[in-house]
């Protein structure tokens, strides 16, 4: 579904990204962790298409072909989701307007008219009940005046109204206490099916107790220097990230 | 001065070729060119009562000795009110047999901004069916008012109807001394609609001049006057968000209002002139004095405003709070894109004890435009415990626009409590990344944060109007972010 080849990126003439290899299959959850600093939150903007950062070498190539030529609204109708590690307000824009223009717009790209008023109802009420989203907060502005972990439900609660191929979630587990975290990892695990894939962006061994991955990559300074099992996680957990640094790598 | 109007009429037809030039009652369009006896023909045109056309006089020669006002921060070359032409008569728009025949870009746009077919064929000038839809609404909504004992009709029919509720009021709220473009606008106006309210009547629909028949084409110095009895209330919905192109490139309109005892006027306009061209030639100038009278007793007058159009607007919409304890209200978003300038604020003045105002000003610039919120609170000595909250949201699209704001306070009496808040920003990256990320492209993600900054003044609108404003405001920013 996914394949990252040999990706070189920097911001501002500054290399982030230096050769970075991925493979995600369908069905599959992949995470991803790493020290800070290591790349790990730029490399799911420049999935979605972030435009502060400028590809100087490789391929995003996204169900067969390459993601590099869309612009990031095109990426998202092509399927492309990122749970941000900090959604943005934005004031005045209910929940309900601003799920609705999306739906609609990403529909209108594939050529389909908009979706009815009721089954979009139904929808929302379907999936807020799957992240326990206060059904009060789709009345109100974007993300404004939520808490922390509130925000992050909503970027669940927007996947799954979306209903993604590929959802990339970045640190969504940070700043998440133990409840907010079942939550969230119940709705990823919910929407886990044959078809889609995950990729997530941790910090913490501990959102990966609930959302188990197929394969755990380490990411150091803008390339995955190794890749595992979930156990790779429990034993970076264990020791911390020196003992990979130390460790040239084939 | 003659004292009936035959012999008004009589002395015009007669005095030919004075000034050079000759009156021909007949005409359908006046010469350029103003004189008093230009204002002597207008009003003789509409068979004014002699009490009027003194009124007239009298504004047209405290007109003459006026300036043009030059404060705003506007530009534009000094207007040659001699070039002007001061009267012609209603034209019927030019009729078309269908929809068919109109410029389909006009139609694209009427389609976006969801206005009924029916609106679609009057707005485009399609001759519609003698049995048509239109023509029965138009009654039923005539008998309605008139058994609640309501008038709205024409300025100029209010006249000959209800002559003493229009001398009372008529220029009671915007004296014809005001400022040079309600003098002039007190000398010439055109028409206008006239609107009264008896006691304790809730008029029991939204007044639009769509509804008035023969409203379209009341010319470019329209003069409105609304009165609201004691305890009645009404909602005045002015203009129209599909786009509006004249060929005269000056309006001076005056709107005034008058609320008795515990009234509530609510006056809701949207603007959408033609703005010119991309270097703004050719777009109305629009020099616009509104004003509100809370004459009586808790009484409330509510402005609402969405303007987008128009080369140049300068439009103050304003509260006189003379009864104790009345309110008054001003909420509105103006756009300017491209080469468009618009100078425009409120001034709520404080009179009466226990008054209140609310300003929500939100000012939206793009391309190389220039937008200013010019406003004043004045606390008059008299108004003990007055009170005001301002809101000045300016929002900048791109880097050649402009956004200024000039509040004005005064307060004169220690117990008056003036609340200011301003601020100016710009959309951040961030927030079209995210509406993007969800799969709304950038030029809809902006539409979507403008109507979200503007949230507090659209839902002031009435529902089907603020529907329009919202598509109107998305289709006014079109290709300034890129």
């Amino acid at each position: 579904m996914l394949e990252i080849k040999n990706l070189h990126a920097s911001i501002d003439g500054k290399p982030i990204l230096n050769g970075l290899n991925l493979h995600i299959q369908a069905g599959e959850v992949h995470a991803i962790m790493g020290p800070n600093g290591s790349g790990k939150s730029t490399l799911a903007s420049i999935i979605a298409g972030n435009e502060a950062y400028q590809i100087t070498e490789g391929d995003i190539v996204f169900m067969g072909s390459s993601l590099l030529d869309l612009q990031p609204h095109q990426r998202a109708a092509a399927g492309v989701f990122l749970a941000f590690q900090y959604p943005v307000e934005i004031p005045g824009v209910s929940m309900m307007n601003f799920m609705k223009t999306a739906i609609n717009e990403i529909r209108a790209q594939k050529g389909l008219e908009p979706m009815e008023a009721s089954d979009f109802l139904k929808l929302v009420r379907e999936k807020q009940a799957l992240v326990e989203l206060d059904s009060k907060l789709a009345n109100r502005s974007v993300n404004q005046g939520f808490s922390g972990g509130e925000k992050k439900r909503n970027e669940v609660f927007q996947m799954a109204m979306l209903d993604p191929k590929l959802a990339v979630l970045d640190e969504t587990d940070s700043g998440l206490d133990i409840d907010a975290l079942r939550i969230v990892a119940q709705g990823v695990n919910t929407l886990r099916n044959a078809h889609n894939a995950f990729l997530v962006i941790t910090h913490y061994q501990r959102l990966l107790d609930y959302i188990v991955p197929d394969v755990v990559h380490v990411l150091a300074n803008g390339k995955i220097i190794k890749s595992g099992n979930k156990d790779l996680a429990l034993e970076l957990e264990a020791k911390g990230y020196d003992w990979i640094l130390e460790t040239p790598q084939a | 001065m003659p004292d009936n109007q035959d012999q008004l009429l009589h002395d015009i037809t007669n005095r030919e070729y004075e000034h050079g030039w000759s009156v021909d009652l007949d005409a359908e369009t006046l010469d350029p060119g103003l004189t008093e006896e230009t204002v002597r023909f207008i009003s003789a045109k509409k068979n004014e009562p002699v009490w009027l056309l003194d009124w007239r006089l009298k504004a047209f020669r405290h007109w003459q000795k006026m300036t043009e006002p030059h404060w705003g921060l506007l530009h534009y070359p000094s207007i040659n009110y001699q070039a002007l032409s001061y009267y012609s008569a209603p034209k019927k728009k030019p009729e078309l047999n269908s929809l068919d025949e109109v410029d389909p870009e006009l139609l694209k746009t009427f389609n976006r901004l969801g206005i009924s077919l029916q609106e679609q064929k009057m707005l485009a000038g399609v001759a519609v069916d003698a049995v048509i839809d239109s023509v029965s609404v138009k009654t039923t909504f005539k008998e309605k008012l008139a058994e609640k004992g309501v008038i709205f009709c024409a300025l100029s029919e209010a006249v000959q109807q209800y002559p003493d509720l229009v001398k009372a009021y008529l220029g009671t709220v915007v004296p014809i001394k005001d400022n040079f473009f309600a003098a002039l606008n007190s000398a010439v106006f055109s028409d206008g609609s006239f609107v009264y309210i008896p006691k304790g009547v809730r008029c029991p629909m939204e007044l639009s001049t769509y509804f008035r028949i023969n409203a379209m084409n009341t010319g470019q110095f329209e003069r409105t006057l609304i009165i609201a009895d004691d305890d009645s209330y009404v909602s005045y919905l002015e203009g129209c968000t599909a786009p509006m192109r004249d060929e005269n490139q000056l309006h001076a309109a005056v709107v005034e209002l008058v609320a008795l005892n515990r009234a509530h006027i609510k006056y809701s306009t949207v603007q959408n002139w033609y703005p010119g061209d991309k270097n703004g030639k050719g777009g109305i100038y629009n020099f616009v004095t509104k004003r509100g009278n809370c004459l009586g007793q808790h009484s409330l007058i509510s402005w609402t405003q969405v303007e987008t159009g128009s080369s140049i607007t300068w439009k103050y919409p304003s509260v006189l709070l003379k009864g104790d304890g009345s309110k008054g209200e001003f909420f509105s978003v103006a756009v300017t894109a491209n080469a468009q300038q618009a100078d425009t604020g409120t001034k709520m003045v404080h009179l009466g004890k226990n008054t209140g105002s609310t300003i929500i000003s939100k000012g939206i610039s793009a391309g190389n435009s220039n937008n200013s919120y010019r406003g004043l609170v004045k606390i008059a000595p008299s108004a003990t415990g007055a009170r005001n909250f301002s809101q000045c949201d300016s929002l900048l699209l791109g880097n050649s626009c402009g956004a200024h704001t000039f509040p004005n306070i005064e307060v004169d009496n220690a117990t008056g409590k003036v609340e200011h808040e301003a601020t100016t920003s710009k959309i951040a990256e961030d927030q079209i990344f995210y509406l993007n990320q969800r799969g709304i492209p950038t030029e809809k993600a902006v539409a979507l944060i403008v109507n979200g900054y503007c949230r507090e003044v659209l839902d002031q609108l009435p529902m089907e109007f603020a529907v329009e404003a919202r598509k109107l405001l998305e289709i006014s920013l079109e290709g300034s972010v890129g």
